[in-house]
């Protein structure tokens, strides 16, 4: 239903709606985007010179980390789904977007809200809590502008001609809901002054990364992907009894994930988390052998354009999730627990499947919404190289390194500075990926930015076209005859 | 999946579960978790921190040590273990012929390879461990049989595991070592080493001020950064050192004129670096503490 749905309606106008929300909400993700990858890479630094930073708190390892990875998450990954689930809502439903005023004001809340959590962590003042380090006052306005734009959401859905939900709605609407209870129980248990006592802390932090980053960031990022796919294809998506299969499995034992094997708790519950990664397999090779079958003998050209991101995003989250699941199995976890091997997964899913699929939902959508081309449509295929190569140099350093510490860890005979030793060496390549990520980034952000210079001179221009503009006065004329 | 309520209920069902099984469950067993008794002590566990260790937390949080340092100890298991720690008025030749004919008895057949190769190796240094392995109906067999011959022998549990082989704890970390901790700092890199015992393996506040101020003029090959903000350098005071004041290496040291002291925060982290010591034996996490003594 998705490819004829130009026929009954007006995407012109549909577009237009989202004009506004979209721009401020994509607008501050990729300059989140482009902040959290300078602080990755200072965060990096203090591996290689150590003692870099050894006057100066802000910039420390600690700090520099969780604020980069709370950027790239909050900052960027949230905001730019959650805009790229409007239109998609808005362009299903066949209807403009409802209450087009609400997710303007939210964008800005949202990013005052990662603004005050990003300056406290690196003031000192995060939680301390892994994804969660945002303090309070942030946390709030994030829940308060997530519920104004799911608001927003939920009536541009509500709002749709033909009521047959189509397979993004699935994984949107579940999205929204994901992120809502995820964020708020973790909030009110571990932010509410009265922490829950002792390693149960630990346990609502790690269901909360889990649902938030494996579950959450996948019901966004498939349900983006299950859009724009079967379009680039040309032909409808593949089997949707599949589709709503995967949908279920992934939602019903992928919640259940993220209790580290080795974690000092009743041991029932890293058994539950193990048993269902290994279910969570299902839901992960029906999503890959869905996306495979819609693209699949479709004739299209790539050439760097919104596709190549969408289809490098959609094979990265079957890949970064097979090797997140895998961490929960026993016999590998001796190995990689305790390694970079689990930061590169997560950085991975982070910038690897969300961030490609996000910016090539951005590359596609902006031209539309502002009714005018990119500015720089080269740069955004110079963008999908530079992010594809330097995901690729980011991560994979980081999965070897980890795999190889483990196992350096594991002996010990192996005195410790041997195991961080070898680390450090791949360490070394990682940051070379770093580097040409941010290049990327700086691309997106530049195309988006000169974009709403342009589109703001545009309107200037109209307003001083009509101040400029004969008068036309009727009264005048009747009194000249 | 017509309608948004199916999807709803849908996910509402699944999210819900998991909420039940990952939050409200691990609130019902955890949440009111009291002290709890150390084994074969009156002592209870874990201790409560002093002031100065508790806002040590915070500083270990606000500089985010837990990106770097865990603190869990993994264990793969244990054996039981039973040590020979006097040999009495037995020569140790005697000794050795004794135990070959002890083992016959049907309890120790199975391990008597294990045994006899045990006491092949052996020097003739006490202690030594005659048998080490999972079976403690060996262990207590064969101290059955010794203790009418005049030799004294120990029975051990004793931890096992790469993390335990480095030092870095005596037995596995539980949950109830965590009691006082807010937030909980697990970690989950080991870019720097272990941190559950590091109050028993450098219990001087001076090294870890040391090691805070200058990691490589202590551990030449540490990667850690340093931590320079926490340190005061300062004129010192008629040209004497303070007492609290850096006994650092000279390439480590500033200008002869100045001194390195710890600041406030320096202080409290040290104080809860020092408070780290999940060493006392558990229900949960058994071990003979003796060993951990010797070793």
């Amino acid at each position: 239903m998705n490819t004829d749905e130009t026929k009954s309606f007006c995407p012109a106008g549909i577009d237009a709606s989202c004009r506004v929300p979209l721009l401020a909400l994509f607008g501050g993700a990729a300059l989140w985007l482009v902040l959290g990858l300078l602080l990755g890479l200072a965060a990096a630094m203090s591996f290689h010179q150590p003692d870099m930073f050894a006057d100066c708190p802000c910039l420390n390892f600690g700090h520099a980390q969780a604020a980069a990875n709370d950027l790239l998450l909050y900052g960027f990954a949230i905001p730019a789904a959650l805009g790229v689930m409007l239109w998609i809502f808005a362009r299903l439903s066949q209807a403009p977007l409802a209450l087009p005023i609400v997710p303007v004001v939210a964008a800005n809340i949202w990013h005052l809200g990662v603004l005050i959590g990003t300056g406290a962590i690196l003031l000192g003042d995060g939680s301390g809590y892994a994804w969660l380090e945002y303090p309070r006052a942030a946390a709030v306005l994030l829940f308060a502008a997530f519920l104004l734009i799911a608001i927003s959401a939920v009536a541009t859905m509500g709002s749709r001609a033909d009521r047959e939900l189509y397979p993004s709605h699935w994984f949107l609407f579940a999205g929204l809901l994901w992120f809502a209870w995820a964020y708020s129980t973790a909030n009110l248990f571990l932010l509410s002054g009265h922490p829950p006592r002792g390693v149960v802390q630990a346990i609502i932090d790690w269901w909360f990364a889990n649902n938030l980053i494996f579950v959450g960031l996948a019901l966004l990022g498939i349900g983006i992907a299950f859009y724009f796919l079967p379009k680039f294809a040309g032909q409808p998506l593949a089997g949707s009894g599949y589709t709503l299969f995967a949908f279920l499995t992934l939602v019903f034992f992928g919640s259940w994930c993220g209790i580290p094997l080795s974690a000092p708790v009743p041991a029932w519950l890293p058994a539950v988390s193990a048993f269902a990664a290994l279910l969570s397999l299902i839901p992960i090779l029906a999503i890959g052998i869905v996306s495979w079958k819609t693209v699949h003998g479709a004739a299209f050209a790539c050439g760097g354009g919104p596709l190549c991101f969408i289809r490098f995003g959609t094979a990265s989250f079957v890949l970064s999730a097979f090797l997140y699941v895998s961490e929960f199995c026993p016999r590998y976890s001796r190995v990689l627990d305790f390694t970079w091997f689990g930061f590169g997964v997560t950085q991975w899913q982070l910038l690897g499947f969300a961030g490609m699929i996000l910016c090539g939902a951005i590359y596609e959508i902006l031209p539309r919404v502002m009714a005018r081309d990119l500015p720089y449509p080269k740069l955004a295929k110079v963008n999908f190289f530079l992010f594809a190569s330097g995901v690729l140099l980011y991560v994979i350093p980081l999965l070897i390194g980890g795999v190889e510490q483990g196992l350096k860890l594991r002996d010990p005979n192996v005195a410790f500075a041997s195991a961080s030793g070898v680390a450090l060496l791949f360490l070394r390549v990682s940051t070379t990926g770093q580097l040409l990520l941010l290049l990327g980034s700086l691309c997106l952000l530049l195309n988006i930015l000169v974009l709403t210079l342009q589109w703001k001179l545009g309107l200037l221009k109209t307003v001083i076209a009509a101040v400029k503009a004969p008068l036309e006065n009727p009264s005048v004329k009747e009194v000249e005859l | 999946m017509k309608t948004g309520f199916s999807v709803f209920l849908a996910a509402f069902l699944a999210f819900g579960a998991s909420w039940y099984g990952l939050v409200y469950g691990p609130l019902q067993q955890l949440g009111g978790a009291q002290q709890t008794v150390v084994l074969q002590s009156a002592d209870n566990w874990p201790p409560q921190r002093t002031g100065e260790a508790t806002l040590g937390l915070q500083v270990y949080r606000k500089y985010g040590c837990a990106a770097c340092h865990t603190e869990q100890v993994r264990q793969t298991g244990a054996a039981n273990e039973l040590a020979l720690t006097s040999l009495g008025v037995q020569k140790a030749a005697d000794f050795k012929d004794f135990m070959k004919s002890v083992m016959i008895v049907p309890a120790l057949l199975n391990a008597s390879n294990t045994i006899i190769g045990n006491l092949d190796k052996w020097n003739g240094d006490l202690p030594v461990t005659l048998y080490s392995g999972d079976d403690s109906i060996v262990v207590s067999t064969l101290a059955d049989k010794l203790k009418p011959v005049g030799v004294k022998t120990e029975a051990l549990v004793v931890a096992r595991g790469a993390d335990i082989a480095r030092g870095w704890g005596t037995r596995q970390s539980v949950a109830a070592d965590y009691l006082y901790d807010e937030p909980v700092p697990l970690g989950n890199l080991r870019a720097g080493p272990d941190l559950t015992t590091i109050g028993v393996r450098e219990p001087d506040p001076n090294w870890q001020w040391q090691h805070l101020y200058a990691p490589r003029s202590v551990v030449p090959d540490s990667t850690m950064p340093a931590f320079r903000f926490l340190f005061e350098v300062r004129k010192k005071i008629g040209g004497q050192s303070a007492p609290d004041a850096l006994a650092l290496k000279p390439e480590f040291a500033p200008a002869a004129d100045l001194e390195v002291v710890p600041k406030a925060e320096a202080r409290q982290l040290v104080a809860y670096l020092m408070s780290l010591k999940a060493n006392a034996p558990l229900y949960e996490a058994p071990f003979t503490p003796v060993t951990a003594a010797k070793k």
